[in-house]
């Protein structure tokens, strides 16, 4: 049977290196026919904004890997609401990730999730592995 | 109950290294068994043989060595993170023509999906640090 598998993200996608390799992590593990599903919480939340441009930093840009996870089949993207306003942002500063629905005839729908500090604390309640990062 | 444990800090530098070394004693001393330790991050460089810490402080790769030979542990090192970061063993030294390699005896290196693998096996994932 399938365990729940939560990757938490919680650093800023650049000055560490936990969020490129929380993404490994995530693509690699997408093989094993797992539930996935990713949180970001705190600084965490910068990892989906639009629009990064690392060139001065002089690091790859592996913002555009997240567009790809619902090809992955991670479909459940859960950010959390109270993180985003702490840092003046709304959902129109993120990617607009989507999945394709095979299931009726591959209609696009939204991975992300948005959730209040109280409601993600039950999906956490609900998993079987949580990798934090 | 059957443990997995992430280590994802360097030795020294952060006390994850350490806790995982007593919670893998602790439990083991209970009877609980260790399916696996897989280093990621900074933490494949807990693996190194060629550390030399003063002698006067613990050696946390003969640490898990000793714990690794007792127990017949599993410890993988992620060959991504571990590539990244220098830490090689002899096969990938010759395929990458390199000229040393500094793998400890008792750790193995292989993919992310060992970490996976531990996370669908063993009752409980600990991760340690970050």
């Amino acid at each position: 049977m399938a365990k729940k598998f939560m990757y938490i993200n919680r650093k800023a996608p650049y000055g560490t290196i936990y969020a490129l390799e929380s993404l490994e992590v995530v693509l690699i593990g997408a093989a094993f026919d797992q539930d996935v599903s990713l949180a970001f919480i705190g600084d965490g939340v910068y990892q989906l904004t639009k629009g990064q441009d690392t060139k001065a930093i002089g690091q790859k840009n592996f913002s555009p890997v997240y567009s790809a996870l619902g090809d992955y089949e991670v479909t459940k993207i859960y950010i959390e609401k109270e993180s985003l306003e702490e840092r003046g942002l709304t959902l129109d500063d993120l990617q607009h990730l989507v999945w394709e629905d095979e299931d009726e005839d591959y209609a696009e729908k939204d991975s992300i999730r948005l959730v209040s500090r109280a409601e993600l604390a039950d999906v956490l309640d609900e998993q079987d592995v949580l990798l934090s990062f | 109950m059957k443990f997995a444990l992430q280590i994802n800090e360097g030795p020294y530098q952060h006390q994850a290294a350490d806790s995982a070394i007593q919670f893998t004693k602790a439990a083991l001393a209970k009877g609980h068994e260790i399916f696996r330790v897989f280093f990621y991050h900074d933490g494949v460089n807990n693996a190194t043989r060629l550390a030399i810490p003063p002698q006067d402080d613990r050696n946390i790769t003969q640490e898990w060595v000793k714990l690794q030979k007792e127990h017949n542990l599993d410890l993988v090192v992620c060959i991504a993170a571990a590539q990244r970061r220098g830490l090689i063993d002899e096969d990938e030294m010759n395929r990458q023509g390199k000229d040393a390699n500094n793998i400890s005896e008792g750790f193995r290196i292989s993919g992310l999906g060992q970490l996976i693998e531990a996370g669908i096996e063993a009752d409980r994932l600990i991760v340690f640090g970050a």
